[in-house]
């Protein structure tokens, strides 16, 4: 891992351990789509660095190429302009060590709960030496009573905390977490996001989510980056230093919510 | 209230049960003591009774049963089944041994078939294994080509290029068209046949496996490959299992298909099988016979898709809302 300096270490003012986590770089990013023979710019001159052990939530507007950027880091698709590291390294293919929860939970219907959660150590060629590992991915997130269910019997809830012990079986160095409350009732993703702090701060990993729900954002992140409409740019930077376990009514992160709706744009609806 | 409800069904069911069990007693001693029409000879016809009251004994036992042996839900639920059966059968023997109202030889009386099922009983099985001897080989031959046909085409697009132009000429054309040029060229008509039938197999086979293919989630795979997946883990643990819902609907395409090149093939050229005995019994005006095959050719052509869908019920446990055959 690259050694880093304390120049920027909000994670740390945060009192975060940061061992495991990676380093992400994002460098100069731009990316365009091809729409009806016309290039459509979605990401424009994207620069952005994660500490490892940070937690930092994307805001911007929908369609602006939020999950587009996602896929960069992720490594499934490659930007037009730019490059991106993770710890040094250029990301040129999907890695196990980065690994990314969709909006949908996108689990195997084919498979047990058990067996979606083995999928990485599997293909991997790792699971038979590391069988308790999906046990304890599978307690970790609450589903110890769950093994041998299929997907089609999970609610939304359970569902996406089996898509997200199917990353963590792989120990990430990086979530990349791509709205992945987007789609749970606003109970069970109060719930969800506090265990999401919890497995965060458990594991180490470094988190970059996407959100549209600033609420998530600032209970959730150390930083908030604001994005502008497509082609996206990086509009507004939000160090949120407020210590963990944090609280809803916390009047500072009241006064967070009010600067970044003021840099989206809705300053006059708070 | 369900409980009774249940047990007022079952009270209910437990009658039809007892009326079935009476009407079977009632056909047997119909069949054995009102004789059979002067000029007929059926020499099974006690035989025919006495099975008749075997399954009316056992009727009546069940139903007398019943109380003690809690309801035999599977028994009561066949009851009804029971009864058409046993009334079918009692008008059946009555139009055609009893009165002869019907004309003989085309429509033979029970015990006939009985007799052919008896007496004719080595060449009914030596029928159906060379049946099913070559309907095994040519289904599974076309089933295997076409399943690793259709992922080639789905994964592949340049397998799809070359392949895809000649599904489409090919595939559409009935495997009997080709049944002429086939038993030519082929060295004996056996061979022939298992290529008909691997054809008449392995196009649907091809094309629902593609589709299957090309229809899954393009998120499935992004999932595997930051999980670590390499292109044979994507093919065998994701493409596959994913298609499995298309390719069953293929398999059971093919399965009926092949039955039905099966029965042409042995009729036209194949001298063994069920299709051959049909057309053997034709020509000899034995109806009866006919009948028989008939009757045997139903059961298992019936039981061989019966054993594909649990096949597919075993595989497919996790999906939902499946049909019953």
């Amino acid at each position: 891992m690259v050694a880093h300096t304390a120049e920027s270490e909000p994670a740390l003012q945060a009192g975060i351990p940061s061992q495991r986590g990676a380093a992400l770089s994002i460098h100069e990013i731009s990316h365009c789509f091809e729409l009806e023979g016309r290039p459509l710019p979605v990401l424009e001159g994207i620069s952005l660095r994660l500490e490892p052990g940070e937690f930092v939530a994307i805001l911007g507007p929908s369609g602006c190429g939020k999950s587009t950027l996602l896929r960069l880091v992720a490594g499934l698709d490659f930007p037009t302009i730019g490059r991106l590291s993770m710890d040094g390294r250029a990301i040129d293919g999907p890695d196990a060590s980065r690994i990314i929860v969709f909006q949908d939970a996108t689990l195997y219907p084919w498979r047990t709960v058990w067996s979606n959660v083995a999928l990485g150590l599997e293909a991997r060629g790792l699971l038979r030496s590391h069988r308790e590992r999906v046990d304890d991915a599978l307690r970790l997130v609450g589903l110890a009573g769950f093994p041998t269910v299929y997907p089609r019997q999970l609610s939304g809830g359970m569902a996406q905390r089996a898509a997200l012990a199917r990353a963590l079986v792989n120990d990430p160095k990086l979530l990349i977490l791509d709205e992945p409350l987007g789609q749970l009732d606003s109970l069970t993703r109060i719930i969800m996001q506090e265990e999401l702090v919890r497995l965060w701060q458990r594991a180490g990993f470094t988190a970059l989510l996407v959100t549209h729900d600033v609420e998530e954002a600032i209970f959730l992140a150390t930083r908030v980056i604001v994005l502008s409409d497509r082609p996206a740019r990086i509009r507004a930077e939000v160090v949120n230093a407020r210590p963990y376990p944090r609280h809803r009514g916390d009047p500072h992160l009241a006064e967070l919510r009010r600067e970044i709706m003021g840099h989206l744009g809705l300053a006059e609806t708070w | 209230m369900m409980a009774l409800a249940q047990c007022q069904s079952s009270m209910r069911r437990a009658w039809i049960l007892g009326m079935a069990a009476a009407v079977w007693l009632g056909v047997a001693v119909l069949t054995g003591v009102w004789s059979d029409q002067p000029g007929t000879d059926w020499s099974y016809t006690g035989d025919l009774a006495a099975a008749f009251g075997a399954l009316g004994a056992v009727l009546a036992f069940a139903t007398l049963a019943s109380p003690w042996f809690g309801c035999l839900p599977r028994m009561q639920r066949l009851a009804p089944w029971m009864l058409a059966l046993a009334l079918l059968l009692g008008a059946w023997e009555t139009v055609t041994a009893k009165l002869g109202l019907l004309p003989m030889p085309f429509f033979p009386p029970p015990q006939a078939l009985l007799e052919v099922i008896v007496d004719d009983r080595v060449r009914l099985v030596e029928g159906v294994l060379a049946s099913l001897r070559l309907l095994a080989g040519g289904y599974f031959l076309g089933a295997v080509l076409g399943f690793v046909i259709g992922v080639a085409i789905g994964w592949s697009s340049a397998v799809g290029y070359w392949i895809h132009p000649v599904l489409r000429l090919v595939g559409p054309l009935p495997a009997t068209a080709w049944l002429p040029l086939a038993f030519f060229v082929f060295p004996s008509s056996h061979s022939a046949s298992t290529f008909l039938i691997a054809l008449a197999t392995g196009f649907p086979v091809t094309v629902l496996t593609w589709s299957g293919v090309a229809g899954v989630s393009k998120a499935y795979y992004d999932i595997a490959r930051t999980l670590g997946a390499n292109q044979s883990f994507l093919i065998l643990k994701v493409t596959i299992p994913a298609a499995m819902p298309h390719v069953f609907v293929g398999l059971f395409m093919g399965l009926g298909n092949s039955f039905a090149v099966l029965v042409i093939a042995e009729m036209l050229g194949v001298k063994a099988g069920l299709g051959w005995y049909l057309q053997w019994a034709q020509g000899w005006a034995a109806y009866a016979n006919m009948y028989a095959a008939l009757l045997i050719m139903a059961l298992i052509f019936s039981g061989l898709i019966t054993l594909l869908f649990r096949l597919r019920d075993r595989l497919l446990a996790w999906q939902k809302g499946l049909v019953r055959w």
